[in-house]
């Protein structure tokens, strides 16, 4: 029986990986498990990054430095938690589970026709492209013009651009086989981009913003009009308003001045204070009615959307693709916050909803404490803050040993529950496979797409 | 000369730790640094050591003649940051 504690990590995107790395980091600490239920580790680094952020997917090798080549950590893909095995069996085995699964739906816009053929969830668009295996069905309708996208974040710039890069430079990418030749047969000419509020407070970071300014045959359309903030805007940005939320209204203005670029190929256009009303359509998907808004502040401070006494607007599209945030799912037999759609807990440990006390020995990290915010770097923080209260309780003793603890009890485990569990081994035979064909074909990897092929390569 | 963090920054936080003249900004803590997209480097005080450099997992620190040109607005960018930067803690 093994006298260092176990503990299973669930989850190895980012927010698994910077708790794994945490918890390897000293000499002494526990022995790790990390659990996928994707054949491929990272989550969205690999899943949702986009293909032409390459740099930011470097991040893999520190993750494969701090995580991976440890000696005390074991990686077990293609294994769901709450499917293959349970959070009991979990518990059996391990001194410690740390949840760190994410958010793993999108939000809702809860207005008519949100589900007509040609209406996305924008994550499902994103997953496509990047080669989920669970979204290489999609199969999105990129047959019409025009598309729309809800929401001004950073997916949502994501996204316009991937529909607006030449093939040229998207032949360039790891986008998924799939995808890249979908996108090359693409006839969107024009991608709306809609902000529920004003242009000071777009969601895009600054540096998002300036990229889709500068893509190569796409004009950016900004309406001047638009960039004229009113009075509620003008004083909550000088007084309030960040660093980020300055540079994009510069950068907005600068797009808005720019000369007509009436023969660029494509083009993206920004519009704000626009709230869609509904989506129409017989069949499928021909057009987003969209209604104004004007900037309030609340009661309480916040800013608000609300909406204006003015006649809706058509915006004739075929495809549409929502872009309002992720939100969690709940684990069988873990406690979930209804409400905020987040794991219950205090600083990363979990609690009872009943009792409102720690549960022993549940942690959570990233999305699923915190709620879908962040950027990457923003895990490691929060990993910190986890690990933290899981080294003092162990320090501490406040964790019972479990019942059966030992790697070789989960290895059996794992034999009857998942016998396609991908080792590290297997990990790395995809990755060799993938980033071999990337040098193939001058690309920094060709991902496999679908779950029988990642299977068969790990095998 | 100065070095410059460009917009590819995920905000992990190991240059921070490795520089030696504290001219990284914002730092976790500080009442900027969730609303901070990305990190800035104080020109006035880098003394271009690359330490920082070295340790980015995701290589988004250049020398200020280094820049890639699709970077080049950081320049201005990290030094602009400062420029307005108010009282943090």
């Amino acid at each position: 029986m093994s006298e260092r504690p176990r503990v299973a990590v669930v989850g190895a995107g980012p927010a698994g990986a910077f708790a794994a790395s945490q918890l390897l980091s000293g000499t002494g600490g526990p022995d790790i498990d990390l659990f996928e239920r994707l054949p491929t580790p990272w989550g969205l680094l690999r899943g949702g990054v986009a293909p032409d952020h390459h740099e930011i997917k470097r991040l893999d090798q520190l993750f494969d430095r701090q995580v991976l080549r440890r000696p005390r950590c074991r990686f077990f893909g293609n294994v769901e938690v709450g499917r293959d095995v349970s959070h009991g069996d979990l518990m059996r085995h391990y001194d410690a589970v740390v949840y760190a699964v994410g958010a793993q739906t999108d939000k809702s816009l809860g207005i008519p026709g949100e589900d007509l053929p040609g209406s996305l969830p924008a994550t499902d668009f994103v997953g496509w492209y990047n080669g989920h295996p669970d979204r290489r069905d999609l199969d999105p309708d990129l047959s019409g013009r025009h598309a729309v996208i809800i929401g001004n974040g950073n997916v949502a710039a994501d996204v316009a651009r991937m529909l607006t890069l030449s093939a040229e430079e998207l032949a360039r990418t790891d986008t998924a086989d799939h995808a890249l030749e979908a996108l090359r047969e693409s006839a969107v000419e024009e991608v709306v981009v809609l902000g529920r509020r004003g242009p000071a407070q777009a969601a895009f970071t600054s540096a998002e913003l300036r990229e889709l300014g500068h893509l190569e045959g796409v004009e950016l359309v900004v309406d001047p009009a638009e960039v004229e903030l009113d009075p509620v805007s003008e004083e909550w940005l000088a007084s309030e308003g960040s660093f980020t939320a300055r540079k994009n209204l510069e950068l907005l203005r600068e797009f808005a001045a720019r000369e007509p670029q009436p023969d660029a190929p494509r083009r993206i256009r920004l519009r704000f204070l626009s709230s869609p009303v509904a989506i129409r359509g017989e069949e499928r998907v021909e057009g987003v009615e969209i209604g104004r808004n004007r900037i309030e502040r609340s009661d309480d401070g916040t800013l608000r959307a609300r909406p204006v006494d003015e006649g809706p607007e058509l915006l004739e599209c075929s495809l549409v693709l929502r872009s309002v945030g992720y939100q969690a799912v709940p684990l069988p037999d873990v406690p979930f916050d209804e409400r905020r759609y987040v794991l219950p807990n205090e600083r990363g440990r979990v609690l009872s909803v009943e009792s409102g006390q720690a549960l022993p020995g549940v942690y959570a990290v990233g999305w699923i404490k915190r709620g879908p915010t962040g950027i990457l770097g923003t895990n490691k923080r929060d990993a910190q803050e986890t690990v933290r209260c899981l080294e003092e309780d162990l320090e501490a003793g406040a964790l019972p040993r479990p019942p059966e603890p030992g790697a070789d009890k989960v290895d059996a485990l794992l034999a009857e529950k998942a016998p396609r569990a991908v080792s590290v081994d297997g990990w790395r035979a995809i990755d060799e496979l993938e980033q071999q064909r990337g040098r193939e074909s001058e690309r920094p990897r060709v991902k496999l797409a679908s779950l029988e092929e990642l299977l068969a390569a790990a095998e | 000369m100065t070095y410059v963090i460009a917009g590819s920054c995920v905000k992990d936080d190991v240059c921070i730790e490795v520089c030696p003249v504290d001219c990284i900004h914002p730092k976790p803590g500080d009442l900027d640094f969730e609303t901070a997209e990305q990190l800035y480097i104080d020109p006035e005080i880098c003394i271009d050591c690359d330490a920082c450099v070295e340790v980015c997992p995701v290589d988004a620190i250049f020398a200020d003649h280094e820049v890639p040109e699709k970077y080049e607005y950081a320049l201005d960018l990290n030094a602009e940051f400062f420029a307005e930067r108010e009282p943090v803690s």
